[in-house]
């Protein structure tokens, strides 16, 4: 019998081209390769340079997300662009897709949206891939048994030219999370609690495999929010076996095979697991029956806690550094954190079931005054639908603004950020100094807790106003 | 990235930053990024520690030295982490940094940096308070022989990919390198049902 393989190295062994050695590393197919306006120009000025064409137009896809308005156009169509270099940035994709005849997802494409929300919505995305993009959040279509990371610009420019990049082999870890997760508990608090569990940089050299019967629980939507935040533990990818969920969620989606041969597609995808007795090179357990709803309370995504437990007191410099920078004395309840901004959306937590959580806590209820709460679907398809059911109206009722999509607040460059000293409570990855916006303060959280937090005023447990609604 | 230039040999002084996890954002925070070449970003380097909203300096040690004579950047455990741009190693270099030296340095970082020829060095915390303890010494930096000696005489050995630092040593650039091996490339397509 063959030597049992992980999830990890089956999708590998596949798209070696080339082995790698010991003064050389493996040379790596990649299946899809996602573009978007900010990590691009430089790596299609060097194919012009070399006078070379994109190699493989019909496995690149581009999209506008990062650095375009969320704010709707005027009535000569003008966006209201931030800049005038955030204009040409867009026009500078438009040019190069144009040229290379890549699909662009533009302003007037029905699919338009953050790149990694796009991807698996348009069933571009298919398990067993390899999927690089120039963003490192590239991690989230693991959750659909792909090897998916982040790539520099030249890295991007290697992919154009040639489809592949020169890579070594990470080690392989599995995370296992056991038992069920507590009602009110969703799949940001999982990430969260993994990249505390993890530290910053745990996962540094590791591709991360998530299993147990939490992951096996979660809804598609959950899976991809862990995935997304394996970067924030230092891991370039986190993978995900495909199971029956993953094979209904992309079924009669654009891209993936249809009638009899998406059958066959997915017999093949379910062979895409972890063999009994697969060797990893570290392997740890989570008790996900002990999982709270998670907010940060620091400057790095592993600074979280369980919003019950408060602020922890710090324990090195690093955390007092970090509390001092977010205003707290360490120790303190999370309800005197009075919030400013609350932002539901990003590639972590803006998709449909992420605005459902959310509109479910906000649902006839009111922003707290003097809280600014947005709300930013991550494409135009989960605009559409949202607004089908009607869930913007809820957000508009209870005083929230609604927008086009985007990246937005979660990286703060095309005009919409947190001022000087704010608060804000955001579903997106980062909480760094100064990530949304020069001097803003960032706790990362789930939509419930965002949405309970922009009603509230504080951070505040979603489960108080879940209890509320069953009493 | 096309015509890299060789990297070998070097000495100078040092800079320290203390701080621990020194993420891309602080390197150069994200509205800098609409830019559309590489050109001209070291002025933005770190520019919320080194500038105040209305552009005035804010006093930070990187607004009193001169680059020409610091090129090695001495930063806490974990240098580089989050976001993949590779307008933070763009932004060093342009400063007038040749190498960073941390404890440990992120994945993404270190190859985009390697990319484009700025050296990541990862020491022993031993070696890192050595360098710290004495923020304004003089380092020898030497590819060929992958090693770092400090002011004191001590040296130590670093490790560099080994195709990374080919590339390095003799100016060899990874798409060059990749697009040889077209042919592979191709006949893999064919055998694995992967043509256009
Ligand atoms: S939403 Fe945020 S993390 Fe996701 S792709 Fe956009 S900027 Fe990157």
């Amino acid at each position: 019998m063959s030597k049992p393989k992980s999830l990890f190295e089956k999708v590998w062994e596949r798209h070696i081209v080339e082995e790698e050695g010991a003064d050389k590393p493996a040379v790596l197919y990649i299946d899809l390769h996602l573009v978007h306006e900010v990590t691009s120009p430089q790596a299609f000025s060097e194919l012009d340079a070399r006078g070379l064409k994109v190699r493989r137009p019909d496995r690149t896809f581009a999209t506008l997300d990062h650095s375009i308005p969320t704010l709707a156009p005027d009535a000569d169509g003008n966006r209201p662009y931030v800049t005038a270099q955030a204009k040409k940035q867009v026009e500078t994709l438009e040019a190069n897709a144009a040229k290379n005849g890549l699909r662009l997802f533009g302003y007037d494409a029905e699919n338009r949206g953050v790149v990694h929300v796009i991807g698996p919505e348009m069933g571009l995305t298919q398990p067993g891939f390899t999927v690089v993009c120039g963003d490192s959040h590239t991690s989230t279509h693991g959750a659909f048994g792909c090897i998916a990371f982040g790539i520099g610009t030249s890295e991007v420019g290697h992919v154009l030219a040639t489809q592949c990049l020169a890579q070594r082999k990470p080690k392989t870890m599995r995370i296992n999370i056991t038992g069920a997760l507590q009602p009110g508990v969703t799949g940001k608090d999982v990430a969260l609690t993994v990249i505390n569990t993890l530290g910053f940089s745990g996962g540094t050299g590791f591709a991360l495999e998530y299993a147990g019967p939490v992951i096996e629980a979660l809804d598609m939507e959950g899976r991809m929010t862990v995935c997304n935040l394996s970067i924030e533990a230092g891991a370039r990818c986190g993978m995900i076996a495909p199971d029956q969920k993953t094979v209904e969620w992309l079924r009669g989606r654009e891209y993936v095979p249809q009638g009899a041969a998406f059958d066959e597609a997915a017999a093949q995808w379910l062979t895409l697991k972890s063999d009994d007795g697969a060797v990893f090179d570290k392997e740890i357990t989570i008790d996900g029956s002990a999982i709270e709803p998670m907010a940060t309370w620091g400057t790095s995504p592993d600074q979280g806690a369980p919003i019950v437990k408060g602020v922890p007191v710090a324990a090195n410099e690093d955390e007092e550094r970090a509390l001092k920078y977010m205003g707290f004395t360490g120790g303190e309840a999370r309800e005197v954190e009075k919030v400013d901004v609350v932002f539901i959306g990003s590639c972590t937590n803006g998709r449909m079931a992420d605005l459902r959580a959310a509109a479910a806590i906000m649902k006839g209820r009111k922003v707290a005054p003097g809280v600014r709460a947005l709300i930013v679907p991550g494409s135009e398809w989960v605009r559409v639908e949202a607004e089908k059911e009607g869930l913007h109206q809820i957000f508009l009722e209870a005083g929230a603004e609604w927008r086009l999509p985007g990246c937005s607040m979660c990286i703060a460059m095309n005009g919409d950020f947190v001022l000087p000293g704010q608060l804000a409570v955001s579903t997106s990855n980062r909480n760094f100094e100064g990530r949304q916006g020069p001097g803003s303060r960032t706790v990362l959280a789930s939509p419930a807790t965002a949405a309970a937090s922009a009603i509230a005023g504080h951070v505040a447990d979603p489960r108080q106003f879940m209890q509320l609604e069953s009493a | 990235m096309s015509n890299q230039e060789p990297v070998n040999s070097f000495s100078s002084r040092i800079v320290v930053l203390p701080e621990a996890n020194i993420d891309t954002d602080q390197i150069i925070p994200a509205r800098f990024l609409t830019t559309t070449t590489k050109a001209g970003l070291g002025k933005v380097a770190f520019n919320d520690w080194r500038y105040n909203a209305d552009g005035s300096n804010k006093p930070h040690i990187l607004n009193e030295i001169d680059p020409t004579e610091h090129r090695v950047l001495v930063a806490g455990n974990n240098l580089g982490c989050g976001s993949s741009r590779e307008h933070a190693p763009w932004a060093l270099m342009d400063y007038g940094f040749k190498a960073v030296i941390s404890t440990e340095i992120a994945d993404i970082f270190k190859s985009n940096s390697l990319k484009n020829g700025l050296l990541p060095v990862v020491v022993s915390p031993e070696i890192h308070d050595k360098l710290t303890q004495n923020p304004q010494q003089r380092v020898t930096i030497d590819l060929e022989s992958c090693t770092l000696t400090l002011e004191d005489g001590t040296t130590v050995t670093f490790q560099v990919e080994a195709f990374a630092r080919q590339c390095l040593l003799e100016g060899v650039d990874a798409m060059g390198w990749l697009l040889k091996r077209l042919p592979e490339i191709e006949a893999y397509e064919q055998t694995n049902n992967k043509a256009a």
